[in-house]
């Protein structure tokens, strides 16, 4: 493994050095019935689940296959993306704000082959590499983060606790017969770096222990100040500690005033939190981003916590499937699921989706708790 | 493999395409190595990569330590710094960065470009991505140090490609797929979010900021890349004047020649379409009516959500005098607990240069960089010393748009210069007609 130089110096790291020229730009990259109809679109259509057509104003057309994928993505699963986007869509593709991948041709005769090729590709173990779907009133590709497969962070791992959800959604990925779309989001910890707090179904991992406290390296490794001002509910204090004989600066926790976010490990590496029993998930519901009818809305935990079950997660899924067919069954025509909560009530929402209702469902941090409680004799029995 | 891995095999079977099957297609691809590949870095790593995760899964904890400063010369942003917690066991991803390259607009590509990534990325890393990063960038795990440098210089000089932002700086900006394919934007959001990003490039490589800022476009209220819901200033497009009504097409609805909501209702039978209670019942400001075969709206009173545009695309299109809202403040909740984007500009032109939209940026910016406290987000801020301050700050004239509804408690706030005759007063003068 000889060190192949590319041609920089690190003698001198400014010679020739390039900087600050941005992303390529968009438009050498769009297919050409793409370029020559952009803002000249009169309307689409879903012709059946994961296949749209969209026609412009001059009566050009593009059709789109929309297929799955997952976000972590090897090269070698990309090249096979490249060679499909060169066999049938002139070496054009893209990709979805939600991790699918889109095949565009400017035929409706060229769809059938290329359907019929993303479909009969699987990989060796069973699974579909090109699924085709994610349109429409049905369950799309979940949006999510990096879980342990690359941060340090995470109470439960992204890919598969995705693809677990997303075998058992399936049939509604390549189906339209949700009362509205139904978006699932998933992140490993409370940064949300996949951000699910508005989504009609989240996933999120969650830890339940305060953090350890490494007193040997802690004031080597850390600011203790940054520490300290790191935790949101001023939980941290700094402390001496007697450390096998000798005394060292430390922390101290409150660990009832913890809630648990780990931003005091994201500031401090000596305060680290995860567990095998004390991290798992949350499940929130009811949010959505669209301003469609109703105004977007947050998440609601309805779930406090389930445990981390490697590695399908049975319960988190059963659990997610109980609120699909409750709202399927029960929400009217374009209702999405936060709206379809709000319509029968929150409290008719745990009855129908079998859901227990329990004391960490009631919001008691900080002032906005106080806006989620009941002022009124209106409530359901 | 070098790993035995029962519990990810599980996760091979099963529909939905499997990152476990697609791993190990690349550790069998790296490991034959036909192309003669001089692997930068261990030709092991993704088996390295599944043993790893596979201990994760049997132990229920992550194995990559916190942190380590990692990055290219110059740039504070764009290389993230990852170690394995287990060396020992699996070297070959003991160092194992993320770098974060900037995406294009709408996320289309072409086979040949992203050929070019695959083989920069096959020699100098791991081979593994995320198509794409939860920000938008394309992210590429699994590299090690000396290997920053290298695949920075090929990025500019043989890609004329940047990378992307990461840390207390502009974060890469993103945005929906807008006029490109989608006849709902009301601007062009892959130009306005390639001209701020070329802008802004200083703000995106450099940390200044008392933390992460975020951009996002969506060319209408349907929200398509969440931009209401994940960024510090949201760019919504939206319009001003009468959605166009194609009146033959409505009766095309009705009569069941098109199908309501471009099909998308279409995998159960929801019995025929209903205009009344489909599209004139929801309409939030309730301000469309059918009568005597023709559908009427009150344009003053809609509050352009969409959804009657939604269910009949060939009858209903957005107005002609187009632009976008821009919203200020949404975060996750870490620390505060989340927040939703709040309306700052509820109308403002999107055309070139975008000047008027550059002002409100570096305004709230300055305020921001001035007011804002060490990893305090914009929307914290704006909590803490309130929205009438952003107006302030951004020269905004507040009006009734700005708000829910007013405020319920009377403790106003009054300026000295707002009041008549200022606020000092005589006390003594005050005395001649109060006793003590
Ligand atoms: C429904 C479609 C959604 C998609 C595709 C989506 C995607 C993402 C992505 C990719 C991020 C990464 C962070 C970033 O790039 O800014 C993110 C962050 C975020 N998302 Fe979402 N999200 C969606 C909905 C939501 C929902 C449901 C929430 C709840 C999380 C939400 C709120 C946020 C927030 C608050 C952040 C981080 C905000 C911050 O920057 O602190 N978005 N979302
Ligand atoms: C204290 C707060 C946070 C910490 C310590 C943190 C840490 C990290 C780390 C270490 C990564 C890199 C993972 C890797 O590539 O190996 C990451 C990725 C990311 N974070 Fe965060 N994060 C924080 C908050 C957030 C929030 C609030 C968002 C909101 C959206 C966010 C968005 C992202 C995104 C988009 C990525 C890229 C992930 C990807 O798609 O690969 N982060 N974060
Ligand atoms: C022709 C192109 C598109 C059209 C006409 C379109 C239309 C819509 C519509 C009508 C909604 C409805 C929201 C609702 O019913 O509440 C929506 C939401 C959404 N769309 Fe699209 N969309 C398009 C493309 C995309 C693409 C390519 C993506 C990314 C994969 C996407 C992601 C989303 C997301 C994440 C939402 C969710 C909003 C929410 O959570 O409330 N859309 N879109
Ligand atoms: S959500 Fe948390 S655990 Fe997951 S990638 Fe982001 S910082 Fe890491
Ligand atoms: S985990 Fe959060 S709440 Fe608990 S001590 Fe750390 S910073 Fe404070
Ligand atoms: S946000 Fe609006 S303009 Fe953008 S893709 Fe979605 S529906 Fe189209
Ligand atoms: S866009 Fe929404 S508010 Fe406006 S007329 Fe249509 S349904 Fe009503």
């Amino acid at each position: 493994m000889a060190f192949i130089s590319s041609g920089y110096n690190p003698e001198k790291p400014m010679e020739n050095r390039i900087t600050d020229i941005g992303p390529k730009k968009y438009d050498q990259f769009y297919p050409p019935v793409i370029a020559k109809n952009k803002g000249k679109w009169l309307y689409h259509e879903i012709l059946e689940p994961g296949v749209l057509v969209h026609v412009a104003e001059g009566g050009d057309e593009v059709y789109t296959v929309r297929v799955g994928g997952c976000r972590l993505m090897t090269t070698t699963h990309i090249r096979e993306i490249c060679e499909i986007a060169e066999k049938h869509c002139d070496g054009h593709l893209r990709f979805t704000t939600r991790n699918n991948i889109e095949f565009m041709v400017d035929d409706k005769s060229k769809v059938d082959a290329l359907k019929k090729d993303l479909e009969t590709r699987k990989f060796p173990g069973g699974s579909f590499k090109f699924p085709i779907g994610g349109t429409g009133a049905g369950i799309t590709n979940i949006v999510h983060t990096q879980g342990w497969i690359h941060c340090h962070t995470p109470a439960t791992d992204a890919s598969g606790t995705v693809k677990a959800t997303m075998d058992e959604v399936f049939k509604d990925f390549q189906d339209m017969r949700l009362p509205a779309p139904l978006r699932i989001s998933m992140a490993c910890c409370l940064n949300m770096c996949g951000a699910v707090h508005c989504s009609d179904i989240a996933i999120l991992g969650y830890h339940r222990k305060p953090p350890m406290l490494d007193h040997e390296y802690l004031d080597k490794i850390c600011e203790i100040p940054l520490a300290i001002s790191s935790c949101p509910t001023g939980a941290i204090k700094p402390a001496k500690v007697e450390w096998k004989g000798e005394t060292v600066k430390s922390v101290a926790v409150n660990n009832e005033r913890c809630m648990f976010c780990g931003n005091c490990y994201t500031m401090c590496p000596s305060m680290p939190l995860s567990d095998q029993i004390g991290d798992g998930i949350v499940l929130m519901a009811g949010g959505k981003v669209s301003n469609r009818i109703s105004q977007p809305k947050f998440s609601k935990v309805v779930v406090a916590f389930l445990p981390n079950e490697m590695p399908r997660w049975p319960s988190m899924t059963k659990t997610i499937n109980q609120m699909i067919e409750a709202y399927s069954k029960d929400a009217r025509k374009y209702e999405r699921l936060g709206e379809w909560a709000e319509r029968i009530g929150w409290e008719r929402f745990f009855d129908k989706c079998e859901l227990e209702f329990t004391h960490h469902l009631i919001d008691d941090f900080r002032d906005p708790a106080y806006y989620t409680w009941r002022q009124s004799t209106q409530f359901k029995f | 493999m070098k790993h035995e891995t029962p519990l990810l095999n599980q996760l091979e079977s099963g529909p939905w395409p499997s990152f476990v099957s697609d791993l190990k297609q690349q550790a069998e691809v790296r490991a034959k190595n036909e192309e003669n590949i001089e692997f930068q870095i261990p030709v092991d790593a993704v088996e390295d990569l599944l043993g790893v995760l596979e201990l994760s899964y049997v132990d229920g904890t992550t194995h990559w330590k916190h942190g380590g400063i990692v990055g290219v010369f110059g740039y504070g942003g764009g290389v993230i710094g990852r170690y394995c917690d287990q060396p020992q066991n699996f070297p070959g991803v003991a160092h194992f960065h993320t770098m974060r390259v900037a995406q294009p607009g709408g996320k289309y590509y072409t086979a040949e470009y992203l050929r070019d990534l695959c083989d920069l990325w096959d020699l100098r890393g791991s081979g593994i991505t995320n198509m794409h990063g939860s920000t938008g960038d394309i992210i590429f795990i699994g590299t090690t140090t000396p290997q920053l440098e290298e695949v920075f210089y090929e990025l500019t000089h043989k890609f004329n490609q940047d990378l992307g932002g990461s840390g207390s700086n502009l974060r890469t900006p993103a945005d929906c797929i807008g006029s490109s394919r989608c006849e709902y934007a009301c601007y062009d959001t892959q130009a306005l979010c390639y001209d701020l990003t070329q802008e802004y490039q200083d703000e995106l490589h450099r940390p200044a900021f008392p933390y992460k800022f975020k951009f996002k476009f969506d060319g209408c209220p349907n929200g398509c890349v969440a931009s209401i819901a994940r960024s510090d200033l949201s760019f919504i497009g939206t319009w001003k004047d009468e959605i166009r009504i194609d009146q033959e097409a409505v009766q095309a609805y009705i009569g069941g020649e098109m199908p309501p909501n471009a099909g998308a209702h279409s995998g159960r039978d929801w019995g025929a379409f209903d205009i009344q209670k489909e599209v004139i019942a929801l309409c939030p400001s309730d301000c469309m009516k059918y009568e005597g075969g023709k559908l009427e709206i009150n344009n003053k009173e809609c509050v352009r959500c969409m959804h009657c545009i939604n269910v009949m695309p060939r009858a209903l299109r957005i107005g002609n005098d187009r632009g976008c809202s821009i919203l200020a403040g949404a975060k996750a909740p870490i620390l505060d607990g989340a927040q939703m984007g709040s309306l700052l500009i509820p109308f403002i032109k999107v055309e070139e240069p975008y000047d008027e939209i550059k002002e409100v940026i570096e305004n709230v910016w300055d305020w921001w960089m001035e007011e804002g406290k060490n990893r305090e987000r914009l929307g914290e801020l704006i909590k803490r010393q309130g929205l009438q301050k952003l107006l302030e700050v951004t020269g905004v004239t507040p009006d009734a748009r700005h708000v829910q509804e007013p405020r319920s408690n009377p403790y106003i706030f009054w300026k000295e210069e707002e009041v008549e005759g200022g606020w000092d007063r005589d006390i003594d003068e005050y005395r001649k007609h109060h006793q003590r």
